[in-house]
């Protein structure tokens, strides 16, 4: 209990849609008490809306929590009730520790300071003191790529070299607690490779990270636990893998496997050693155990088995493999799908289907049913592990 | 009204403070011709403005120009340009900001106060030019210029309330600034830079129900004319410095919550 850094209960934000007055032409009607009593009232005036409701959370110290969900959703807004930005209508937020909010990357950069100057200025926004700044000025410098474009005023510099400059600083604060709004998609691979390990020692070292993204195999790999809202509400608090999993589901109004005349259930994703995993590198073995649950009987049918990239959806592979060893049974047939992991480094979703060999006609879809990722460091881009080893032709 | 924990965060921000003010002193001289000359350009061009005048009346009134006159409205304007440009500078300071307001927690008094400490290091040069000049010119001292650093800090007390009072408004209503701006330079008129509240005769006290203008006087009373000021405007213009300071900061921190969604 004493562990906790973060603790959310029954937090409910609101926002008014359109115009607020904004001139003293405006002023008649009584002035400082409309400011002041927005915070009051509680239920939805006219034009308002619910941004967070009643969302309860805690974030133990040392906890690296992913929040993902789609725009909109109120991740951004949970952000700024955190760092005491906006202050929620209802409910209570408790954030222990100092705290530092990367929402914005280059927040505070002044067009006509240079480089260096910059740096001391957005790590004092920050809340570095000039002496942190001063002994990691080198690191900084070396992290951005950037040491010789030091004493150029920042408004030469291309949108790239803005982001990794203002990224570079962000990352060298050391606060006990880090919030992290979607600021890790600047920069080229190299770059994001870059961020990525950096956040990676920023947990291992004790803080505490709340990280929202987008990018679901930055959240995998960074974040044990994982947040799901929508709509303001938070729809799920689990594992990484699971949450992503439900997210991408709910992306999909198709929901799962009712009314149909093949069931496939107890869909579970192991390595070699028959351990759960969500998490592979290329090259490893795999197995997916299934049932099957039918009626009838499957000899003639074929089952599907597709593998998406989940972050632009490339398809990866789309076989129909044979089922004749399922016999017509009432029971539930306990199946084994093995297969090599040969993909590269990303987020990927395993799909099912059931399809009656000859015709047109599924039996079954099962979208999404497993999310995986694959983690490593061999490559720039890419899906297919192709295993290349160079050697002297004798 | 004014709770230890409001004065603790400005103190934790200090440094973010200092880093603002730096930022507003640099980039008011970057890529400028002039660089730090600017801070003297302000004071001077109000100086020969009040000796253009002082020349009129003189000629007016036939009586000649004296030192006392030009040195009363050198050692007036500088302090009226720090006036100006704080109020016109802190007006501003948070709609200019809006993206830290909108995306990073610190206490947003740090802005306003920015602002203000920024023309206070213009107001630095300034003065130091100018004591230089007066001391060779002449005009003496005495023991009166002891009041002076207590003028000073009043002035600067007052300062820092109304830019922060407006700094607050502003960000609620926008047309704020331009109805500041207007009064800023109508405001040259009643408050006697250019000439004493004296000149007035029986009306004086009107004028000095403006505090600035009252410390204005009371400057000039204790530098050129070497008199003790007189310590009714001074208890006067004190009680404005403090209790201002007091009522603008618990306004601007009782709407700071507000600050990041109304920007």
């Amino acid at each position: 209990m004493s562990d906790v850094v973060i603790e959310a209960s029954g937090v409910c934000k609101k926002f008014k849609r359109g115009e607020v007055y904004g001139s003293l032409r405006d002023l008649v009607p009584a002035i400082t008490k409309k400011v002041f009593s927005q915070r009051r009232s509680v239920e939805l005036q006219e034009k308002e809306f619910w941004a967070l409701k009643d969302v309860s959370f805690q974030v133990e110290k040392g906890e690296a929590v992913g929040i993902i969900g789609p725009n909109g959703a109120g991740k951004s807004t949970m952000l700024k009730l955190f760092s005491g930005i906006l202050r929620p209508n209802k409910g209570h937020i408790a954030v222990k520790g100092r705290l530092s909010a990367l929402i914005e990357v280059g927040a505070g950069f002044h067009p006509d300071l240079t480089g260096k100057e910059n740096i001391y200025l957005n790590g004092a926004i920050l809340g570095m003191t000039r002496k942190e700044i001063d002994n990691k000025l080198e690191e900084i410098v070396e992290f951005s790529g950037l040491s010789g474009l030091m004493d150029t005023p920042v408004k030469r510099y291309s949108s790239g070299m803005y982001a990794r400059l203002g990224f570079s600083v962000a990352a060298h604060v050391n606060p006990d607690l880090l919030l992290v709004d979607e600021v890790l998609s600047v920069g080229d691979m190299k770059f994001q490779q870059k961020c990525i390990e950096k956040m990676k020692s920023v947990r291992d070292s004790g803080s505490t990270i709340i990280f929202i993204s987008h990018n679901f195999e930055s959240v995998n790999i960074l974040c044990p636990k994982t947040i799901f809202l929508q709509n303001g509400q938070i729809k799920n608090i689990g594992k990484t893998p699971e949450v992503i999993k439900e997210y991408v589901n709910s992306a999909r109004s198709y929901d799962g496997n009712s009314h149909q005349e093949v069931t496939i259930n107890n869909i579970i994703l192991a390595d070699n050693n028959n351990a759960l995993n969500g998490s592979f590198i290329p090259g490893d073995k795999a197995r997916i155990s299934l049932e099957i649950s039918t009626q009838r009987s499957l000899k003639d049918c074929l089952l599907g088995f597709l593998v998406h990239r989940v972050t632009d959806g490339i398809s990866v592979c789309d076989y129909n493999l044979p089922l004749d060893m399922v016999e017509e049974s009432s029971k539930s047939t306990p199946l084994v799908i093995e297969f090599d992991m040969n993909l590269l480094r990303g987020a990927y979703a395993i799909s099912f289907h059931i399809l009656s060999h000859g015709s047109t006609r599924y039996l079954n879809r099962t979208y999404n049913a497993i999310i995986f990722t694959i983690e490593e460091r061999v490559s720039w881009q890419g899906i297919s592990h192709l295993n290349p080893v160079v050697r002297k032709l004798k | 009204m004014i709770k230890n924990e409001m004065i603790q965060e400005i103190i934790t921000y200090r440094h973010l403070l200092f880093m603002l003010t730096w930022r507003d002193i640099k980039i008011k001289y970057k890529q400028s011709i002039m660089g730090f000359m600017w801070a003297i350009l302000m004071p001077v061009l109000v100086v020969s403005a009040g000796i253009l005048v002082k020349t009129a009346f003189s000629m007016f009134s036939g009586k000649p120009i004296d030192l006392a006159s030009v040195a009363s409205v050198s050692v007036k304007s500088v302090p009226w340009a720090f006036f100006v440009g704080s109020i016109r500078f802190a007006t501003s300071s948070l709609t200019n900001n809006m993206n830290l307001i909108t995306k990073i927690y610190f206490p947003r008094e740090v802005l306003p106060l920015a602002a203000t400490f920024s023309n206070l290091f213009d107001f630095i040069i300034a003065a130091t030019l100018l004591t230089f000049i007066l001391a060779f010119s002449g005009l003496g001292l005495s023991i009166y210029l002891l009041w002076l650093p207590l003028l000073l800090i009043i002035f600067i007390l007052i300062t820092t309330a109304l830019g922060m009072f407006l700094a607050c408004a502003n960000l609620f209503f926008r047309d704020v600034k331009y109805i500041v701006e207007v009064i800023l330079t109508f405001a040259i008129f009643f408050t006697p830079v250019f000439y004493e509240a004296s000149m007035l005769g029986k009306w004086a006290p009107v004028l000095l129900l403006n505090p600035i203008g009252a410390l204005l006087e009371c400057i000039n009373t204790t530098v050129v004319l070497h008199h003790a000021p007189d310590m009714f405007w001074i208890s006067y213009s004190a009680l404005w410095g403090i209790g201002g300071l007091l009522i603008a900061w618990k306004i601007f921190h009782d709407a700071e919550f507000a600050f990041a969604e109304r920007i």
